[in-house]
């Protein structure tokens, strides 16, 4: 790529105040290094990846307002998570945090073990716990 | 305290943080050479692992690979610590400082607080360097930002503890020991021969034959899954492709970057034209992301895009074939 095509479309990368350094090639063909506040094409794969994962924090939430699932789905969609990752953050296997999104499970919960899922979202328990998705 | 350290930025992570730590220590290879000496080009397809709802890409070799190869071939010694108790790794890494070693250290990118918010996913493979502690807080060189920044004792210890797939497990890596004359030549040949094996591996997941297999799977997607799921599989393409640290083009631009430069070190013309041929295959990829973000920018559902699509990863795919072959007989 010539250093005078490198785009220069604003991004998500200005929030952070940060550019990015890519490798292009100056009139001589010499290689050089050039920054860039973003690009269309990436911008547009962010956002549908983004778009994907609010549709899943939004289903997440109807689902626990209809007693579907537990709390535990929605904080996990919210926190971009998913069960594996989930499991290794509150330090139990995949088969118990599947359970544990049961609401009907998610109730008998002791307290010991609903922080530790509180923990690894960021809150309280009793955000956790009173969380009704509506 | 805060460490004599330069920070320049760079394109990818791994690559920076190896080239600023060499030159902390007096040797002066570019990002490029890194990234050539260590073969940090590869294409890897695991249709059946699934990330972040896709199928795993990967334009990268494993975290670390590049590194680490490049330290071997030119005879760099890296000293590499994990730990199981995160207090110990903060005690570990300020002993360091102590003894004036910049470190680097795998993390999470998902607390890193100075990212922008669209940024922050379960990827744990970030490298960057600690160089001091000031007021409490650890001075970091993250090589893909323009600047320095910091993080708290409690934020450092969270992205070097991040869960999920490739945890850090506290992982601190620093040179111990630079040779006084390194045999660059050498070194060039075998990073070079690396990667064209790697390219040219007779396995379906790996190289040029697992883009094959990519790019014949699109149409099928498209078949069996539907425009949604399909589009979602291509915009995991093109993240894991041209995203900050991964890269399909960019890549190809580092390593135009590296021949270009390897060229003149092997006295080789040969190479500089090929740093050429690599720099057209990489302004394909880049034509073919553009592509793809107007597939679903459009909600383009011309039946036969996804045909186009395959069609050009197909191509791309020979030339690519083609330039390594060349390459491989060039040295």
């Amino acid at each position: 790529m010539k250093k005078q095509d490198l785009p220069q479309d604003e991004s998500n990368l200005k929030s952070a105040n940060m550019t990015e350094v890519l490798y292009v090639t100056d009139e001589n063909n010499n290689y050089t290094t050039a920054n860039s506040i973003g690009w269309e094409a990436k911008k547009a794969a962010l956002e549908e990846s983004l778009a994907l994962i609010n549709e899943r924090i939004e289903e997440a939430k109807q689902n626990v307002a209809n007693n579907i699932v537990s709390p535990i789905i929605y904080f996990m969609e919210l926190n971009k998570m998913d069960i594996p990752v989930l499991a290794a953050y509150v330090g139990m296997w995949q088969w118990r945090v599947k359970r544990h999104a049961k609401p009907k499970i998610f109730k008998t919960l002791s307290d010991s073990a609903l922080k530790k899922y509180a923990d690894a979202f960021g809150i309280s328990v009793d955000e956790l716990k009173n969380f009704d998705g509506k | 305290m805060e460490l004599n350290f330069e920070h320049h930025q760079t394109a990818h992570c791994e690559n920076g943080v190896a080239s600023n730590l060499l030159l902390n220590k007096g040797l002066k290879l570019s990002e490029p050479m890194i990234f050539g000496i260590g073969s940090g080009l590869f294409f890897v397809y695991l249709p059946f692992l699934k990330v972040n709802f896709a199928p795993g890409f990967s334009y990268r070799p494993m975290p670390g690979a590049i590194f680490s190869k490049a330290a071997k071939r030119l005879g760099i010694k890296i000293k590499r610590e994990k730990f199981s108790n995160p207090k110990e790794a903060q005690l570990a890494l300020e002993r360091n400082l102590e003894k004036n070693i910049p470190t680097g250290l795998q993390v999470g990118v998902f607390n890193l607080t100075y990212f922008p918010e669209e940024y922050k996913f379960h990827f744990n493979a970030h490298n960057l360097v600690v160089y001091g502690k000031e007021n409490g807080k650890f001075l970091i060189s993250d090589p893909v930002m323009d600047y320095t920044t910091s993080l708290s004792e409690e934020e450092l210890e969270k992205v070097r503890y991040a869960k999920g797939a490739l945890p850090p497990k506290g992982h601190m890596y620093y040179p111990t020991y630079i040779p006084e004359h390194v045999n660059l030549e050498e070194a060039i040949k075998k990073g070079i021969k690396d990667t064209c094996k790697n390219m040219l591996a007779p396995v379906p997941i790996i190289g040029v034959r697992a883009m094959r297999w990519v790019a014949r799977n699109i149409p099928k997607w498209a078949e069996k899954k539907g425009t949604k799921v399909t589009n979602h599989y291509l915009g995991q393409l093109i993240r894991m492709q041209e995203e900050i640290g991964t890269g399909g083009g960019g890549f190809r631009f580092i390593y135009g970057a590296f021949l270009q430069e390897a060229a003149v070190i092997l006295k080789n013309d040969e190479l500089k034209e090929l740093s050429k041929e690599i720099t057209a295959i990489g302004d394909l990829w880049r034509d073919f992301a553009v592509d793809i973000a107007r597939v679903y920018k459009n909600r383009n559902s011309k039946s036969n895009i996804y045909n186009e699509l395959s069609k050009s990863m197909l191509h791309i795919a020979d030339l690519e074939e083609a330039f390594y072959k060349k390459l491989r007989k060039a040295i």
